[in-house]
C-alpha cells in the first residue's frame, strides 16, 4: 500500500539475504581483502536555527591520496523542502539520495502532500537497516515542513537521530568543536551561517580529506538558498597557461584513406503509423 | 581523523547503556541514561531517546545496537498497533512483551538488541517483562539492564520494597541511574524516565547537572 515505494517493497519482516550473499562473496576473493569503496572523506554540518536548517559541506573527493573532484557537491536535493548531507561511500550516498528523492516525488503526486522530514527519514532508515551497513552512507537530513525545523542524522546501519546540530564525515570532529561552543537555540539566519561555514572552515584546516570550497545550503518556509560556493578557498590557484590548442599546432605527415567493404545483408521496410 | 570500529560486539553505534523498570503501588517507572556510543570509545550522542512508546501505556526500552533497536521497536509499534485494531482495545502488555520476543528469537543470529517492556493493562495492571538478547521473556517486579546495570544490582536489591509510592519509586529509580552513569563509562547524559499508570504518561527529564550526587562527587 505504500504510496512511495516505485519498486516492489519487500516482504515483511527483515530480510538479510544480501548479507549473507556479501559474506558468500567475500570467500571467493582467496584470503584477499574484498575492494575498498571509495570515501569521498568530508565535512559535513548542519544547524537548527530560528527559521529553519543550515547545511553545509565541502567540496573536496579524493581517490587516496589525489584530490579527484575539487567541486564535488555534497548536499543533495531530496524535495522541495528537504536537502541531506552525504558523508561515507561517494556512489552509496549520491545513489541512496536518489532513490529516495525519487520515491518522494512519486509519493507527493500520487496523495497531493508535501513529504516530511519524518518521512524521508523512516523510508532512508529502513532502507539502510535492510542492507546491514553494507550500504555506507552517513547523513545529514535537514528539512521544513509543516511540523517545523528538523535534522536528523541517519547512520549507516540504520540509527537514527533526531538533533539540533550536527557534524559528520572524517572532519567531524574538528567540526563539532565549533559547533558546540557556538550554537545556541533559535539563532538569526546569518549567525547561524557563519556557525556552519565555521565548522566546515576547521573540517576543512584539520582533515586531509576535506578541502576545496564550502557549500551552505539555507531552507526556511519561505524556500531553499542553495549557495555554491558559499567561501572558495583561499588556496585557489588560476591556471598559468591556456591549455587549448589552435587546429593545425600537431602537423599531418601523411594521410591515408582505406574505404570499408560494406555490403547490405537484409533490408526492411516498417511503415510508422503516424494517424 | 578516522574513526574505525573496533572489533566490538556491536557494529556502528552502540546504546551501551543503563536501563530498568520496576513497579510501584498503581504503575510502572521505566527509565534510561541517554548516551549512545561508537566501539566504547566515542559518544556519538548525549541525548538519545532510548525509552521509546510502542502503544499508550506500553513503554520499552533499549540496549544494544542502536540501529538493531530502532528497527525492532519500529516493527513492534507497527504490530501492536495492528493487533490492537484488531482487537479493538488496548494490547496487554505481555502482548507487547511476546511481539518483541518473536523478533528477537526468531532474528536472534543477525540482531543484537535487548529491550524491558513496561506497562500497564486493565488485566493485570503495572508489569515489567524482560525480553533479553537471545529472546528469553520474564516477568519480574523490578529490572535492571544494560552494561551500567552491573554497577547497581547491590544497590537494587537493598533498596527495592514493593508498593512503593510514586514519588518513592521515582526517586528510586533515578538514584540507580545516577549511581550507574557515575561508574559506567558509556551510559551518561540524562535520564529519561516515564510513569505509567492507568491515568496516563507522564515524561520526567533529569538533567545531568540536577542528578543526585553522591558521596564522592
Amino acid at each position: 500500500m505504500a504510496l512511495s515505494n516505485v519498486l516492489q517493497t519487500p516482504a515483511a519482516g527483515f530480510n538479510f539475504d544480501n548479507t549473507a550473499r556479501n559474506e558468500a562473496l567475500k570467500g571467493l576473493f582467496e584470503g584477499a581483502q574484498a575492494p575498498k569503496p571509495l570515501k569521498t572523506g568530508t565535512t559535513i554540518a548542519g544547524v537548527v536555527f530560528k527559521d529553519g536548517v543550515v547545511l553545509g559541506a565541502d567540496t573536496r573527493a579524493t581517490s587516496s591520496e589525489v584530490v579527484a573532484d575539487k567541486m564535488c557537491a555534497k548536499i543533495h536535493y531530496i524535495a522541495p523542502n528537504i536537502y541531506c548531507c552525504g558523508a561515507g561511500t561517494a556512489a552509496d550516498t549520491e545513489k541512496t539520495t536518489e532513490l529516495l528523492s525519487s520515491n518522494l516525488t512519486i509519493f507527493s503526486l500520487n496523495s497531493g502532500r508535501n513529504p516530511r522530514i519524518i518521512m524521508a527519514v523512516n523510508i532512508l532508515q529502513d532502507m539502510l537497516y535492510r542492507y546491514h551497513g553494507q550500504i555506507g552512507a552517513n547523513l545529514i537530513l535537514g528539512g521544513v515542513d509543516c511540523t517545523g525545523n528538523h535534522l536528523y542524522s541517519v547512520g549507516p546501519y540504520g540509527s537514527v537521530n533526531q538533533v539540533p546540530y550536527l557534524a559528520m564525515g572524517s572532519g567531524d570532529l574538528a567540526a563539532l568543536g565549533i559547533l558546540e561552543d557556538g550554537f545556541k537555540p533559535d539563532l538569526e539566519l546569518e549567525r547561524a551561517k557563519e556557525l556552519v561555514r565555521g565548522a566546515i572552515h576547521a573540517g576543512i584546516m584539520s582533515d586531509l580529506g576535506s578541502g576545496n570550497n564550502i557549500d551552505i545550503c539555507v531552507i526556511t518556509r519561505q524556500g531553499v538558498d542553495y549557495i555554491r560556493p558559499y567561501q572558495e578557498s583561499e588556496y585557489k590557484e588560476n591556471r598559468k597557461m591556456k591549455y587549448k590548442y589552435r587546429p593545425g599546432t600537431t602537423p599531418v605527415l601523411t594521410e591515408k584513406v582505406v574505404p570499408l567493404k560494406l555490403e547490405v545483408v537484409q533490408e526492411s521496410v516498417q511503415r510508422m503509423d503516424t494517424a | 581523523m578516522e574513526k574505525h570500529c573496533v572489533d566490538s560486539e556491536v557494529k556502528g553505534v552502540s546504546t551501551g547503556t543503563t536501563i530498568l523498570a520496576a513497579i510501584f503501588d498503581g504503575g510502572v517507572v521505566i527509565g534510561s541514561d541517554s548516551r549512545a556510543s561508537i566501539g566504547g570509545e566515542y559518544v556519538s550522542s548525549r541525548t538519545i531517546n532510548k525509552v521509546i512508546q510502542v502503544h499508550d501505556r506500553i513503554f520499552c526500552c533499549m540496549a544494544g545496537s542502536l540501529a538493531d533497536a530502532q528497527a525492532v521497536t519500529k516493527a513492534a509499534k507497527f504490530h501492536l498497533s495492528f493487533h490492537s485494531v484488531q482487537m479493538e482495545s488496548p494490547p496487554l502488555v505481555i502482548a507487547a512483551a511476546s511481539v518483541l520476543k518473536e523478533l528477537c528469537y526468531k532474528n536472534k543470529e543477525e540482531l543484537q538488541a535487548g529491550f524491558i517492556t513496561a506497562g500497564w493493562d486493565k488485566k493485570k495492571g503495572p508489569q515489567v517483562y524482560v525480553v533479553s538478547l537471545g529472546g528469553m521473556v520474564v516477568s519480574q517486579p523490578f529490572t535492571i539492564g544494560g552494561s551500567g546495570s552491573t554497577y547497581i544490582y547491590g544497590y537494587v536489591d537493598a533498596k527495592y520494597k514493593p508498593n512503593m509510592s510514586r514519588d518513592e519509586c521515582l526517586q528510586f529509580a533515578t538514584n540507580a541511574l545516577a549511581l550507574a552513569m557515575g561508574r559506567d563509562n558509556v551510559s551518561g547524559g540524562v535520564a529519561h524516565l516515564a510513569v505509567i499508570t492507568e491515568k496516563g504518561v507522564e515524561h520526567v527529564v533529569v538533567p545531568g547537572n540536577k542528578l543526585p550526587k553522591f558521596h564522592d562527587e
